[in-house]
């Protein structure tokens, strides 16, 4: 393999029902990042079936390329044609790095086409920078230089790494949804777009989907829930906790709540995190009002953020949180909601 | 001498440990306050086997040794007591003497659906005027034609209404004994559903309130001939040997209490603050904890012990009495220790260890009391 | 039918971490356990096992304590234990993991290769879909039910906001997600009766069709450049401020942390 062949920072562009996924354009935003770095270009592969159209908007998201890959056996994701087409292409124009989202999709293709273009895969990184390799000068051993670092969660989240493929290539990693930043998109971006069809023979891998079922919205088990927003006694009544989920549909959370809460007939149980509720470990968990007793600490401790609302500024809640405000819950919660509500609305723009 | 379980042992008790925690302790403290009888985890634990760990493949059960059963036992009291003697008194003292002293037919018939948990066993000796002293019985047996006509009570019956199977004891005559006339006791096997078997009124007690206790009552209830457990006459022997049995069983209920009532109260210790400080701190609450971890793991050891004397012994009597003594009172010691670090929280039913001090009082007064475990002990020394 | 389950130890991240009094994780103080997803995989071959009738054979890669796993899923129900040890194989990645597996897999035969979705000391996900492709088989990831239609498989294939009901012909590989059922216990005598089996253990020689390229440590493409453990998690900051200020502390530091 020589590896000074591999050059650009390609991008799988994830689409579904002919319509970009979100963490398409947050690896194109990344991308542009490395290929900066690298003094390279932004190259996104989409791939799928009657979706030529879609090339402008990952242009305009950041792709200074697109190659597209349409063929009717694409329509739906099934992992062999995807992953013939995405290894097709990394072999034909022999990328340096290779994203792919870490979702239901790119979690399934990632590991076959790295397998079949026989290179390693990073899973789930949260970071991607490029560096050297080894990170320190190590005597007897080659430093190589802008090789991709890519950093990711282990062990539930205890322990950190950052991962390197410095002799194979491509580099390959599949990103969290949701971590890395979009670029406001450039209107009227062009992209120079180059159609690939390596063509397509169903085999005994090609698997048959006999049907597809969209699964409606339900409510969310709060073990599920990335954000939480939990209140407590401090709420002070049923009906206040209309503030709290208020707050949580801003973000997309659920509201859950502490034990006596429950225990007033405010919330049903399920939605009870502690000891005798359930253990939750949300990205965020906002505790508004609730004090913090062990039982309750023992079911969210594991939370990856603990934003904490709470009058007493001794409350035992403050031990555990990330970020503790001490103040009127009533006060703060309705303002932060549509503080939160206008940013998102800017950010959207 | 090598104090290391096998893996075999460490799996067995992982899963036991496992299932406890998983379907046992969520449903503790409901049992407890509603003294309901814990019927779905009785069927799942019998869908596993634990309901027949050390009988014979053979007979429907586990095939596994005397020590498995008292790790299954421990690990189950550890959460709840009530479920701990569940097992134990349909183990020791139904399981055990129809193995012992059944006949291939009656373990065909009996032993092999109580092993495979699909019918529940108890045992009855106990009655209003014979506790302690087991030959005061009253309940008669007498034969008639191809039947035995029961006639008494029985009272404190574990596993009371909810066995299907029942180990009862009975005079059946008197013989003479060094120029005095003595009661004839023999066993005898019996269905629920028996005409003229009946239940009087549930016990309401202080501790393993979800266990189903009884009065049984029999009124000429008749029961087939070929239903005498062992021979005629036996049955005062048959019903001490269950009972050493027994005692590992219960031995084994009072350690998983004591070590239960220890893990809550490290683990409370820890989080618990006073003066600005963990609790456990203070070195009294680390000299109490040293104590009571030290004297868990020493009814461990003689409990583990009696369980593998049952296994290599013909007699063990000694051992589990001395199990069953130290443990219960351990038990006692550890779980009331526990209730006192815990402060005012103990007092309160939300807290596991205020359950597990109520219900680890009983190990030290049934199948044989502290008292009657020491007499056992120095009778020996005294032989 | 033939059913190849691959399982992996783990330690139990879940059942309580330990850390070191530095703040880092205490692995040894952990205890080991199945990984989820991969019991669940077991189960659902212990289901089509009492279902269709079949034979099933656990294949583990590790270090020889990994035999517990073995004798676990044995206790459960399984019916043969493969250990793929040897020191040769140490330090690899997914894609060495993988090739190792196809390895040991190539001498045995399969219908129907089930591994969890992911392991949760790792959480890469990516050692089943790479097995299929060294193996050359249809992978259906993320399944939620599995049914045996002739030689057919017809599994529920999760997505975030859908599923697929997908059809292959066997051999297939499928990977199991821990929501898919409710893993069975051991049952007390299966226990004893697993540590009478024998085990086939397994090394480098045994592997079939794979270069020493692709093995262990140095066969694997993707290296460390540098592991640590998060510290603990302690008290954070704490801010007394006016309604309006708090807000703008909350959203400052929630975009910080990417949550908008």
């Amino acid at each position: 393999m020589n590896l000074e062949e591999y050059k650009g920072v390609y991008v799988f562009a994830q689409q579904v029902d002919n319509e970009i996924s979100s963490i398409a354009f947050e690896l194109l935003g990344k991308a542009k990042d490395l290929a900066k770095d690298l003094n390279t270009e932004v190259t996104a592969v989409l791939i799928g079936s009657g979706i030529k159209g879609l090339a402008d908007q990952l242009a305009e998201y950041g792709a200074d390329k697109v190659i597209v890959v349409d063929d009717p056996e694409l329509k739906e994701y099934r992992t062999e044609p995807y992953a013939h087409a995405l290894s097709s292409v990394i072999n034909k124009y022999k990328p340096e790095i290779m994203l792919v989202g870490a979702t239901a999709i790119g979690r399934d293709l990632g590991p076959r086409v790295s397998a079949r273009v026989a290179t390693g895969l990073t899973a789930d990184c949260t970071v991607l920078e490029i560096g050297d390799f080894p990170l320190q000068a190590t005597p007897g051993q080659e430093q190589l230089h802008n090789q991709l670092l890519m950093t990711r969660p282990a062990f539930g989240g205890n322990t950190i790494a950052t991962i390197a493929c410095p002799y194979n290539r491509p580099q390959m990693a599949t990103v969290r949804a949701g971590v890395m930043q979009k670029i406001t998109p450039i209107k009227g971006a062009k992209a120079n777009v180059e159609e690939f069809n390596p063509g397509f023979t169903p085999d005994n891998k090609y698997v048959e989907i006999l049907d597809i079922v969209k699964s409606v919205a339900e409510t969310v088990d709060i073990m599920d829930a990335k954000i939480l927003v939990s209140g407590g006694r401090g709420v002070g009544s049923p009906e206040n906790f209309k503030i709290l989920e208020d707050l949580a549909e801003v973000l997309g959370g659920t509201v859950s709540c502490s034990r006596a809460v429950v225990d007033s007939g405010w919330k049903p149980k399920d939605l009870q995190v502690g000891q005798t509720g359930k253990t939750v470990r949300p990205n965020v968990y906002f505790a508004i009002g609730i004090s913090g007793a062990i039982q309750h600490v023992a079911g969210m401790e594991e939370s990856d953020i603990i934003v904490a609302i709470n009058k007493d500024a001794d409350a035992p809640i403050f031990d555990v949180a990330d970020y503790g405000v001490v103040g009127d819950l009533n006060k703060i919660v309705p303002k932060l909601t549509e503080a939160l509500k206008a940013e998102i609305a800017a950010a959207k723009a | 001498m090598d104090f290391t379980l096998s893996k075999e042992h460490e799996m067995a008790r992982a899963l036991f440990r496992e299932f406890a925690e998983k379907e046992v302790k969520p449903l503790a403290q409901e049992v407890d306050e509603t003294e309901v009888f814990p019927r779905e985890t009785v069927e799942k634990m019998a869908k596993l086997g634990f309901l027949g760990i050390p009988v014979p493949k053979e007979y429907g059960g586990q095939g596994c040794d005397p020590l498995t059963y008292a790790m299954c036992v421990e690990e189950l009291s550890k959460v709840c007591g009530t479920t701990g003697v569940i097992v134990s008194a349909h183990t020791s003292l139904c399981c055990d003497p129809i193995m012992t002293y059944g006949t291939e037919e009656q373990k065909q018939k009996y032993l092999v659906p109580l092993a495979k948990g699909e019918k529940l066993g108890a045992f009855g000796l106990t009655e209003p005027g014979a506790g302690t002293d087991a030959q005061g019985q009253q309940t008669k047996a007498v034969l008639d034609g191809d039947e035995w006509v029961l006639n008494g009570s029985k009272c404190f019956i574990t596993n009371g209404k909810e066995a299907d199977v029942y180990v009862i004891f009975a005079i059946t005559g008197t013989v003479e004994k060094r120029g005095r006339l003595q009661k004839e006791i023999s066993a005898f096997i019996v269905e629920k559903g028996t005409p003229g078997f009946t239940f009087g009124t549930k016990e309401k007690k202080m501790g393993i309130r979800g266990s189903s206790t009884y009065e049984l009552i029999f009124t000429d209830c008749r029961i087939p001939k070929d239903n005498m457990l062992g021979q005629q006459g036996k049955g005062f022997n048959i019903a001490m040997h269950t009972l050493d049995g027994g005692r590992i069983g219960i031995a084994s209920q009072a350690l998983g209490l004591a070590e239960g009532a220890l893990e809550n109260t490290v683990a409370y210790v820890k989080e618990r603050k006073q003066f600005g400080r963990a609790i456990g701190a203070f070195q009294n609450t680390q000299f109490q904890l040293a104590d009571m971890a030290t004297k868990v793991e020493a009814a461990q050891l003689l409990v583990y012990k009696a369980a593998m004397a049952k296994a290599t012994q013909k007699v063990y009597s000694v051992e589990a009495a001395k199990a069953k003594l130290y443990a219960a009172e351990v038990a006692m010691e550890v779980t009331t220790k526990a209730v006192q670090l815990h402060g005012g929280y103990g007092y309160i039913r939300e807290y596991d260890v205020e359950r597990m001090m109520r219900d680890a009082k009983i190990t030290e007064i049934y199948e044989g009391t502290s008292e009657v475990q020491r007499m056992v002990i120095s009778g020996a020394l005294l032989k | 039918m033939k059913i190849v389950v691959c399982v992996k130890q783990v330690p139990d991240t879940a059942g309580g971490v330990k850390f070191n009094p530095d703040g880092t994780l205490d692995r040894g103080a952990m205890l080991t356990i199945m990984n989820p997803d991969d019991k669940a995989g077991l189960e659902a071959a212990l289901r089509l096992k009492d279902q269709y009738g079949a034979e099933v054979t656990v294949v583990t890669m590790g270090l020889p304590k990994a035999e517990e796993v073995l004798r676990e899923a044995m206790a459960m129900g399984a019916d043969k234990g493969v250990l793929v040890t040897d020191r040769v194989l140490g330090g690899a990645d997914t894609w060495a993991t993988s090739t190792t597996l196809a390895g040991a897999i190539r001498n045995l035969e399969y219908d129907l290769i089930i591994t969890g979705r992911q392991a949760i000391d790792g959480d890469t996900a990516q050692v089943g879909p790479q097995i299929s492709e060294h193996l050359d088989i249809p992978v259906i990831s993320y399944a939620q039910d599995i049914k045996i239609e002739g030689d057919s498989v017809v599994v529920e294939r999760q997505y975030e906001d859908r599923y697929h009901v997908v059809k292959a012909k066997m051999p297939c590989l499928i990977t199991a997600l821990s929501e898919l059922n409710e893993p069975r216990y051991m049952t007390p005598g299966g226990i004893f009766d697993a540590y009478r089996q024998e085990i086939t253990v397994w090394g480098r020689a045994d592997l079939k069709d794979v270069d020493d390229a692709n093995l262990g440590l140095k066969g694997s493409p993707t290296k460390i450049a540098k592991a640590s453990d998060k510290v603990r998690k302690g008290a954070g900051e704490k801010v007394s401020l006016d309604p309006d200020e708090s807000v703008s502390y909350i959203v400052d530091k929630l975009k910080i942390k990417h949550v908008i």
